[in-house]
């Protein structure tokens, strides 16, 4: 990515740090560049998995919340996966991100995407996600703040605690 | 009772500077209504006709006099000097300031308690047989399940977007006092042939629009096993609730849509994949939290304070109408369960001042070990009263006016806020139950009908469970006017039913005077006095009451 590009690029939040992303989302009927990182919709990669691998860069795809990705066969050659909030109160993403990690074993990055606030970064992190594009306008520093609002929990075994 | 480790403490703590921030965000305008609200009301906090209402959780219903001392105070310092008990055991305030509700929080965690989930769509708080470890028909005393749930479900990241509220309910007794048949989970502890604890497990029950008696997804889950589970069930719900009506959200709906059967295969799939030593409840873990719930070791009573007891009933036929309708019996000999009425005339049912918790938590501490009960009938209990203070219990209660000896009758009633308070009332329902009072102020004739249950909901809602009263009242609205219907043949106990209407609705005026000629009827065709309500209405049917209440045809 050149210097021009990254100060273009949307500032989000990976392993509780404020980051450049250096994903491109793609628009379906944009075509896939040879190189760089991009991420698809979930149904192009279901569709064109095989054309996606054999690029050079690296592949994720967005999953909206009515599926629920860890019931795919196609995970393999992922190395991210963005799981849509289309709105903040729909809790599917938060049960298909414990199963990708505990149930299928992923350990890409696991982004939140959509509808994504403050007040949900510390249980979306305690479910497996460890990426975060926050809804725009929301000021990231302050968002960092949540991860530690709690530092005791009751719930043995999620993947926050458990280590992946 | 259960008392907080310095973990539980650091929760409450952790959670009131979390909601003190939000509510600054709030304030300054970072956070817009709608992106509170799921905040607020995961701190049960809603907004009501006139003002904020907080509800306070009481875990499982119970409480120290400290904690209840604690309830007043905040009555007194951030409201009009009294809260509201619920049905599901919590309390509720109903005029705090937004601004102060930070300070409340940070009041309660100072002596154990909070608001956590107590509204929103996540696991609400744990409800429990009221008389659970004092029940002479107890088989487990599940209040160290109630607790290990309570932790479990308590900020749990997966399940806190739910499509809708969830409710749990405990019992270990073969008489349901806690409605478990009524709740998205209810549970039974049983033993089983070898004498291991485990639970008989409901799901799907509920009330609200569509009323739903729950079925049993399993006969035995063993107590190791519960919280997982617990933890299938939950996931199956979240993962296919449905989240485009909130009128289909809740797991009565998914249930009734799979069947109980591919509902049951889809929870086992999940608990058969993810469960594991985890959520494993060990012996060793079930032990340590049980014995929090031992019971104090209870002082053998003289035989001669039976004596005087018998003596002081004989004596007052006061005391012994309150003794006979407000007293239940006890596993130990000489010991009573005293139900304090919170359904005096002319008070809402559930409600109780700042002084009168005062006095209850005085009183609690003279005679029974420094606990209370909060109650689903919306009353409260001293769990283990001994029979030489049982007249001086009566004769305090009776100076704090909450002697009233009613319960279990007719004004025992359970009843929602309604237009008084709730936006989304179509009728009154408090000023109904302090009508009722008036008209059966006489005490003879309240008692000559005998057990009876009524419950009022303003709206379709049901929040006033009207579809399981005996006598269910439900407020509709018709043209901008207040109608009632009238619904007979509910239970929410083992003997689990739902209300049927009679007929066509009765205008405010006339709905009170309707049910005295329903009752009438009811004493009219009864076999005897000891035939109850319930059982004659079952006996003969809608059709007698039917003729007898529209007087016009
Ligand atoms: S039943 Fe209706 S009126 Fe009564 S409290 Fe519930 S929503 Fe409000």
């Amino acid at each position: 990515m050149s210097t021009a590009d990254a100060a273009q690029a949307r500032l989000i939040i990976v392993d509780r740090q404020i980051v450049a992303d250096p994903w491109q989302t793609l628009p379906d009927d944009a075509p896939a560049p040879d190189s760089g990182d991009i991420i698809v919709s979930w149904d192009r990669w279901l569709a064109d998995a095989a054309t996606l691998r054999a690029r050079s860069g690296r592949v994720g795809a967005c999953c909206p919340s009515t599926v629920n990705p860890a019931l795919s066969d196609a995970l393999a050659g992922l190395s991210l996966i963005a799981l849509s909030f289309p709105k903040f109160a729909d809790g599917r993403p938060y049960t298909y991100a414990r199963l990708l990690r505990q149930q299928r074993g992923f350990t890409g990055e696991l982004r939140a995407t959509g509808e994504v606030l403050r007040d949900q970064l510390l249980y979306l992190w305690r479910c497996g996600f460890n990426a975060f594009e926050l809804s725009p306008g929301r000021d990231l520093t302050d968002a960092l703040k949540a991860f530690d609002e709690f530092t005791v929990d009751y719930q043995p075994g999620t993947p926050a605690r458990a280590g992946r | 009772m259960y008392r907080y480790t310095p973990t539980d403490q650091r929760v409450v703590d952790e959670r009131v500077e979390q909601f003190r921030d939000q509510v600054r965000r709030r304030l300054s305008g970072e956070l817009s209504e709608d992106e509170f609200r799921p905040l607020r009301l995961m701190n049960g906090l809603y907004l009501q006709r006139h003002a904020y209402m907080l509800r306070v959780a009481i875990p499982y219903g119970l409480m120290s006099s400290d904690q209840l001392r604690r309830l007043a105070h905040i009555a007194r310092t951030y409201d009009k000097g009294y809260g509201h008990f619920t049905t599901r055991q919590n309390i509720q305030y109903n005029w705090p300031e937004l601004e102060a509700v930070p300070e409340i929080l940070s009041d309660l965690a100072e002596v154990e308690m909070h608001a956590i989930q107590t509204s929103g769509n996540c696991i609400r708080n744990i409800t429990c047989d009221h008389l659970a470890g004092v029940a002479d028909d107890e088989v487990v005393d599940p209040r160290p399940y109630c607790e290990l749930m309570r932790q479990w479900s308590t900020f749990h990241p997966e399940f806190s977007y739910l499509p809708r509220k969830f409710k749990l309910a405990f019992t270990g007794a073969s008489t349901d006092r806690a409605a478990i048949r009524f709740h998205d989970i209810g549970l039974q502890a049983v033993l089983n042939d070898a004498g291991e604890v485990g639970f008989k497990v409901f799901v799907g029950g509920g009330l609200g629009r569509t009323p739903v008696i729950a079925e049993v997804l399993r006969d035995f889950v063993p107590a190791e096993d519960l919280l997982g589970y617990t933890e299938s069930i939950l996931r199956v719900y979240n993962l296919e609730g449905d989240r485009e009506n909130k009128y289909k959200a809740r797991i009565k709906i998914l249930v009734r849509r799979l069947g109980i059967e591919a509902f049951a295969e889809k929870v086992e799939a999940d608990f058969a994949a993810t469960y594991g030593d985890h959520l494993r409840l060990t012996p060793e873990r079930i032990d340590e939290m049980a014995a929090f719930f031992r019971p104090r070791p209870l002082a053998a009573v003289d035989p001669a304070a039976e004596a005087a007891l018998a003596q002081a009933t004989a004596a007052s036929p006061a005391f012994a109408h309150w003794r006979r309708q407000n007293t239940v019996s006890h596993k130990y000999a000489g010991y009573h369960g005293v139900i304090i009425s919170l359904k005096a005339p002319g008070i809402a049912p559930g409600d109780i001042t700042a002084a009168q918790m005062d006095g209850v938590a005085a009183l609690a501490d003279e005679v029974s070990g420094a606990e209370i009960r909060a109650l689903h009938s919306q009353n409260l209990l001293l769990a283990d009263v001994p029979s030489d203070r049982l007249f001086e219990t009566w004769e305090v209660l009776r100076t704090l006016r909450l002697a009233t000896a009613n319960v279990g009758t007719l004004t025992d009633a359970i009843c929602c806020p309604g237009l008084d308070f709730c936006s989304l009332a179509n009728a009154t329902s408090i000023p109904l139950v302090h009508e009722l009072n008036e008209r059966f102020n006489d005490l003879d004739r309240l008692y000559a009908l005998g057990h009876v249950t009524l419950k009022i909901s303003g709206c379709i809602n049901a929040c006033g469970h009207h579809h399981v009263g005996h006598i269910g009242i439900l407020g509709i609205d018709r043209r901008g006017e207040e109608y009632y219907q009238i619904m007979l043949g509910g239970s929410e106990s083992d003997d689990a039913a739902l209300g049927e209407f009679i007929g066509r609705a009765f205008p405010r005026a006339d709905i009170v005077p309707a049910i005295e000629r329903l009752l009438t009827v009811y004493v009219k065709v009864r076999t005897s006095p000891e035939e109850r309500f319930i059982d004659t209405y079952r006996r003969v049917g809608v059709a007698p009451f039917k003729e007898g209440t529209y007087v016009d045809g």
